[in-house]
């Protein structure tokens, strides 16, 4: 399996891209900011169509988009935790109205761009460029897969670089900001962060892969372990370990689509980590 | 998906109105709007739509159920996949999913820890599941499944007489139940604690209510594809919810927004080489904004009549 060398790359991009998407989701689940993680993947799209007809690479117009996004819903919730009736706390659920109708207006503009450039002299190529950027994992190129892999190793050390204070300022705002944590900025730069994770995740593995390896390795990790060092470590793991077993199990059975089959261990994860607590 | 396969590439526009122009005459405008059939479905359907999605997510804003909603119109990639691989018509796609994600999303947040970050994580989990199978069902298809923009943006002036008519009846069923449900869901969901001490049974209403969206979600995606539904189902409750604090004015308010959405994005539209969906999110985030900045201002003005009150009392 090992000798074909699209299978190499597909393991070691998904690999790190799965690391960051653990890592990072540990603190989205934590932060309750789930939602805003599944906007930033559904942003990807109008900003690489916006890109293409503005005639710029697609990836530019995919990143910005996405980071310009997440720092915006960062701006936009004031105050990311307000603890609700005691609980753990989560983001201040108003916010999501706001990022449900200001993800719904992207995407609008992004069907404006899909017409604009359909109209366009550019014609179909475009589009057929769109479709191939959310490509499948099992089509990156060695360069590609490498890039993915730097790229998905610096996210993860700088979530874990900014790891402490982010998390004082997410189980304890008041008292953080109190003794001069910049917890707005935080905020802001973390959610920024996740949509770097975002672009990267669906030009590398495809938008499809995002929202499950954000969400169902990190809550499985917090049903295992109260222990935050022990979670991020486990979130991490368990998010490697999907997209390991994933390609693989999508490399033996040949109806089975690697984006399937991926989520569909992370979620199989997720529900024994349910069963057991 | 085949049928509308066959009708999306043709629909857009009729070749007699390749050009349509505004004049100053409205009443002119309107009478040659309406001489198209496919435009008074299209008017019928959307405003149906905006009456059903408009009351279903103004309980849905109330209730802070946002991720869910979208994760319910997420069901429409599976539910239009399924339906094209089994060979039925891509509505019953989005019904059978988007009713058993309802049942899923309940299912799983009934349980165990509440936390609003865990259920935003399970919420998701159900939402990555969907998706995952709904590429599964696109593999096994193995043909290319519609046009992606009909799929993911609805096709409003695609609309059939059959449509409006199922349209009309899924709206008035929904309704009916939201009527029927309005009291005791409105008290679970202002405050679920007292609620059940009072006897209601909140965990059955809450899975009940995700029916009735789901419902909601599956009908209003087939005017504005499954990613533009919240520009219906969100941006008129919240901002009317923002503008008063009165439930009956608010509900009305977010009828009449939902209506002025729907109106003036397909009018726009119609002489437009755009799609209606662009307008209709676009005018629905531009109503939104508008009462988030009234709101604002209004807080401001609020304030400095507070700060002046205060200042007048201290000098005396």
């Amino acid at each position: 399996m090992l000798s074909h060398e699209f299978m190499r790359n597909a393991l070691l991009a998904g690999s790190f891209v799965a690391l960051a998407c653990g890592v990072c989701g540990w603190f989205v689940v934590l932060r309750g900011q789930v939602f805003a993680g599944d906007a930033l993947s559904h942003v990807a799209f109008p900003g690489a169509l916006a890109a293409a007809a503005a005639g710029i690479d697609q990836r530019v117009g995919l990143f910005v988009a996405t980071v310009a996004v997440g720092a915006g819903i960062g701006l936009l919730g004031r105050g990311v935790l307000v603890a609700r009736g005691g609980g753990a706390g989560g983001s201040t659920p108003a916010d999501d109205t706001a990022i449900g109708i200001v993800f719904t207006f992207i995407l609008g503009l992004g069907l404006f761009f899909l017409t604009l450039f359909s109209i366009g002299s550019a014609g179909g190529a475009g589009i057929q460029a769109a479709h191939t950027l959310f490509g499948s994992i099992f089509g990156l190129g060695a360069g590609e897969a490498r890039l993915a892999a730097v790229i998905g190793f610096a996210i993860v050390v700088l979530v874990v670089l900014i790891g402490r204070p982010l998390m004082f300022a997410t189980l304890a705002p008041d008292v953080a900001a109190a003794r001069g944590v910049p917890t707005r900025l935080l905020g802001v730069g973390f959610l920024a962060l996740v949509g770097v994770v975002a672009a990267e995740a669906t030009q590398a593995v495809g938008a499809l892969l995002l929202l499950g390896l954000l969400a169902a390795p990190a809550a499985a990790a917090h049903r295992l372990t109260g222990d935050p060092l022990a979670g991020i470590a486990l979130a991490g793991l368990l998010a490697v370990l999907s997209m390991v077993v994933g390609l693989v199990l999508a490399y033996t059975v040949p109806w089975l689509p690697p984006s399937t089959a991926v989520i569909a261990v992370a979620i199989a994860i997720y529900g024994l980590s349910a069963l057991r607590s | 998906m085949r049928t509308r396969r066959l009708t999306t590439t043709s629909t857009r526009m009729p070749p007699e109105s390749v050009n349509p122009t505004l004049s100053w005459n409205v009443a002119r405008d309107l009478g040659e709007v309406l001489e198209y059939h496919f435009m008074i479905n299209a008017l019928l359907a959307g405003s149906i739509v905006a009456v059903m999605a408009g009351l279903v997510g103004w309980v849905m804003v109330l209730r802070r159920q946002a991720f869910a909603g979208h994760t319910l119109s997420m069901m429409a990639f599976p539910g239009a996949s399924g339906a094209a691989l089994v060979g039925v018509p891509a509505a019953w796609g989005y019904f059978a999913f988007c009713g058993a994600g309802a049942l899923a999303i309940g299912r799983f947040s009934g349980r165990g820890p509440g936390s609003p970050s865990e259920q935003g994580a399970r919420i998701g989990a159900v939402q990555a599941a969907a998706l995952a199978l709904g590429f599964l069902f696109v593999s096994l298809y193995g043909g290319v499944l519609g046009d992606l923009e009909s799929l993911l943006f609805g096709n409003i002036l695609a609309i059939s007489d059959g449509q409006v008519l199922a349209l009309a009846a899924v709206a008035l069923a929904v309704l009916a139940a939201l009527c029927t449900l309005a009291r005791p869901l409105l008290f679970a969901s202002v405050d679920p604690e007292v609620a059940s001490a009072r006897g209601v049974r909140v965990s059955r209403l809450s899975g009940g209510f995700l029916l009735l969206l789901g419902a909601a979600v599956a009908a209003t995606s087939q005017i504005t594809g499954p990613l533009l539904v919240f520009a219906l189902l969100v941006a008129p409750p919240a901002a009317a919810q923002l503008i008063t604090a009165r439930p009956a004015v608010s509900l009305v308010l977010t009828v009449l927004l939902g209506l002025l959405i729907v109106w003036l994005g397909m009018g726009i539209a119609y002489y437009s080489v755009y799609p209606a969906g662009f307008f209709i999110s676009a005018i629905a985030f531009a109503v939104y904004l508008l009462a988030r900045v009234s709101v604002a201002l209004q807080g401001r003005r609020a304030g400095a009549r507070a700060a002046e009150a205060r200042t007048l009392e201290a000098l005396a």
